[in-house]
């Protein structure tokens, strides 16, 4: 079974780079589209929002500001809870191409493992309830 | 990338395809760690064949045996595999073609 970590695509709109630029990186373009609501501070570290319908707000973090060429976020999957400290990548790639713009999309991380599938970890965690069970069962044996 | 992420999500839906395995796992999600003794009181399913289903579900890592009163073995759901293949389905309810066809539509209005 292949796990897919990586999710592209390529399409060609009928604006130029400025116009699609615009759609992906400031709130009212984001949220025509994309969300209900967005925010956004377009900077490299800066903070963003993207509220969906029915009510789900994920946060994002901006991380690559190259206009009109590169945009790139890291978000939080919707689909996981929100101290989950897993997140995905997603990076806008804009060519022009004629009049248009050839638009490319990649998120990629999704094959990353949560924290306690790690077995080491797990295991001397709990290992250590073990211990500590069989000390108990046994303190109460003897009481 | 772990090289058994693919085996450890796999694990996970073969468990799950089970109706019988679906159903334990979905008690040990509501009602904490138990025995399959305290589980065989709950469900319609035998002792024996929760015991055998738990096993098969420790070796794949799905449920962890901890030591429980009577010197009985307790099982508690361990959230990591089950996490690991919630992000594949995750990867598949990503609906970039329907995004990017709202964007390219909002693009061509005029």
């Amino acid at each position: 079974m292949p796990f897919p970590d990586r999710i592209e695509r390529t399409l060609t709109l009928a604006r130029a780079p400025r116009e699609v630029w615009q759609a992906l990186t400031t709130a009212d373009g984001l949220s025509a589209w994309f969300g209900e609501r967005a925010s956004i501070d377009l900077r490299p570290g800066g903070a963003a929002t993207m509220t969906f319908a029915g009510g789900v707000t994920v946060d994002m973090r901006v991380e690559r500001v190259e206009e009109p060429a590169v945009f790139a976020y890291t978000w939080r999957l919707p689909d996981l809870s929100e101290d989950d400290p897993r997140r995905t990548y997603v990076e806008f790639t804009l060519e022009p191409d004629g009049d248009g713009t050839l638009l490319r999309v990649v998120e990629t991380g999704f094959a990353q493992l949560p924290v306690d599938t790690r077995r080491e970890t797990y295991d001397s965690h709990s290992d250590g309830w073990s211990r500590e069970l069989a000390e108990l069962a046994e303190h109460l044996d003897g009481a | 990338m772990a090289p058994d992420i693919e085996a450890v999500a796999e694990q996970v839906f073969v468990a799950l395809a089970d109706p019988t395995r679906r159903t334990i796992l979905a008690a040990l999600a509501t009602d904490g760690p138990s025995t399959a003794t305290d589980l065989a009181a709950r469900l319609p399913i035998t002792r024996q064949a929760i015991a055998k289903h738990l096993a098969l579900m420790a070796d794949a890592g799905l449920v962890t045996p901890e030591p429980g009163e009577r010197r009985r073995v307790r099982y508690r759901l361990r959230s990591g595999p089950v996490q690991l293949a919630q992000q594949f389905l995750a990867a598949l309810a990503h609906n970039w073609d329907d995004r990017l066809d709202a964007l390219q539509d909002y693009l061509t209005k005029p």
